[in-house]
């Protein structure tokens, strides 16, 4: 028996942009300007506190994934190999104060609260499609600002070829790296031109609240073309380096894991396919989904990947 | 302590129902949506779980009997190979018909990619095999060969090990609790086989000399 495949999005998935993008403008507005005028302070902060950040580009009409289920599915091996469990056990971080050290090929090194790194960077929404190795994927509204315009500010020198990212280890807290599921700390990497991709975004919340501590809080990567695991959360340090760095889950399974792992229904793992994707929170009747290249961001960065061999350099 | 007939059927009844009640109650999160984002997936590892949970416990039966010097464990044997059966064809189900929404392109695209998933699917063909011939019938139509063709148990126990251990990313601490489980059952017959031959080969030698 065979069930019609859908290439792409349902069509209920899909509201029309200009509606969709009005729509939650709207609804912000409501809430963050004429509802907190109208009520008491007490009431007042209950108001979303981002609801008034704007949208920014490339979010699309995407339907947003049911925020209880992307609070409670994450692969954070740092505190659980459960993605359940890391939602209780991530909430023992301390995420303030932060702050980030900058190293390597860059005029302005040093460490930086980020508070500062937040104030020279406006903040905006980004409605991203996430993609997971495990095959199956979601789409959040992100909060943060695009991950170039910062990288730019602490001057990066010609040298910069690379840009690698570390997560904190703190395995009193992070129990999870008393483990040796993989090699701690968790590091990513991107080339310099990928980091300096408008589509690469740094985020420091989601559904216009401060990101949950197990998304990643308070500052992730959000790479959306490649596999979630390049997405790095909680980070403390950003290098940038002339060689490409040594990645956590590369390290881990080099022949299962690529430095690029671009999302790409033509190359699967070597344990599973990866043509088709589950859409998390759908009902249990819902068929998955054709993987799309770049997970349908070909338009804005097929070209960082002309003349490469995807299925070698994956 | 003697239990009549009708006491043993009283208690094969009270195990069936807790033997099924893992079913129910997935069942139940199902209907109730309190699998989590990821619902089929849930499902399905729930099963897969339980499947091999079954399939532990009618292994520990015979060693059981060793240890409590009590025949009664065999009782359960049928009725433990079964529910491992029920299980893993929930299991098995629940891939077909949800994961893969019964999409035949689906499964030729998959299966081969998937190492792990033809590990599962020969597993699943070994049980079928022990479930078709567990009746008292079948056992006593193929005799000997019943007990030979039984011994398939052990190898569907090593192939589910590998069916879990084959899939996992990184974290192998689960499915090595089950591996180590299954090398207690099975070093268990290994020792008692390698005891039989020794005494066997004592016995011929004994008759040999004399």
């Amino acid at each position: 028996m065979l069930i019609k495949e859908r290439t792409s999005i349902l069509s209920s998935e899909i509201t029309s942009e200009a509606i969709f993008l009005n729509r939650r403008k709207l609804i912000k507005a409501a809430a963050g300007i004429s509802v907190a005028a109208l009520l008491p302070a007490s009431a007042r902060a209950q108001v979303k506190k981002y609801a008034q950040v704007p949208v920014g580009p490339y979010s699309g009409a995407l339907q947003p994934t049911d925020y209880e289920d992307v609070a409670n599915y994450t692969n954070y091996y740092e505190f659980s190999t459960d993605k359940k469990s890391s939602t209780v056990l991530a909430k023992n971080l301390q995420t303030s104060p932060w702050s980030i050290a900058v190293e390597g090929e860059a005029e302005k090194i040093g460490v930086f609260n980020l508070e500062d790194i937040l104030k020279n960077n406006p903040l905006e929404e980004r409605i991203y499609r996430f993609r997971c190795v495990e095959a199956w994927a979601m789409v959040v509204p992100w909060i943060g600002f695009p991950l170039g315009t910062m990288l730019k500010q602490f001057k990066p020198t010609s040298k910069a070829k690379f840009v690698e990212f570390t997560t904190l280890y703190d395995p009193k807290v992070m129990i999870g790296q008393k483990t040796n599921v993989l090699a701690w700390p968790y590091v990513e990497g991107l080339r310099i031109d990928e980091a300096m991709n408008p589509l690469a975004f740094l985020a420091t919340g989601m559904y216009d609240e401060t990101l949950p501590n197990q998304n990643g809080a308070p500052l992730r990567l959000v790479v959306p073309w490649k596999y979630g695991f390049k997405s790095i959360k909680a980070i403390v340090k950003i290098r940038f380096t002339e060689t490409m760095p040594a990645t956590a889950w590369s390290k881990m399974g080099p022949s299962e894991y690529g430095f690029y792992a671009n999302v790409n229904p033509e190359v699967a793992h070597p344990r599973w396919s990866q043509s088709r994707e589950r859409i998390l929170g759908a009902s249990i009747f819902t068929p998955k989904r054709k993987t799309e290249m770049f997970n349908g961001y070909g338009e804005q960065v097929a070209s960082l990947y002309k003349g490469m061999n995807l299925a070698k350099q994956y | 302590m003697y239990i009549s007939k009708r006491g043993w059927s009283f208690i094969k009844i009270i195990i069936f129902f807790l033997c099924l009640s893992p079913f129910l109650l997935l069942i139940n999160d199902t209907i109730q949506d309190q699998l989590g984002a990821n619902p089929i997936q849930a499902l399905h590892f729930n099963l897969g779980d339980w499947a091999l949970r079954f399939l532990c416990i009618g292994l520990a039966l015979k060693p059981l009997k060793r240890l409590t010097k009590q025949s009664w464990p065999l009782r359960f044997r049928r009725m433990m190979g079964l529910f491992t059966f029920f299980y893993a064809s929930s299991h098995f189900l629940v891939y077909i018909v949800l994961d893969l929404s019964l999409s035949w392109e689906e499964f030729v695209d998959e299966v081969p990619k998937s190492p792990y998933i033809l590990v599962g699917l020969f597993t699943y063909l070994l049980l079928i095999a022990l479930a078709i011939t567990s009746t008292k019938a079948m056992q006593k139509r193929l005799g000997k060969r019943w007990v030979q063709l039984h011994k398939l148990v052990y190898v569907a126990g090593i192939s589910a090990v590998i069916h879990y251990l084959w899939l996992v990313k990184s974290d192998i601490g689960e499915p090595l609790i089950y591996a180590s489980i299954m090398f207690v059952l099975l070093g268990f017959r290994l020792q008692n086989y390698i005891k039989n031959r020794k005494a066997v080969a004592a016995l011929v030698k004994q008759r040999s000399t004399t």
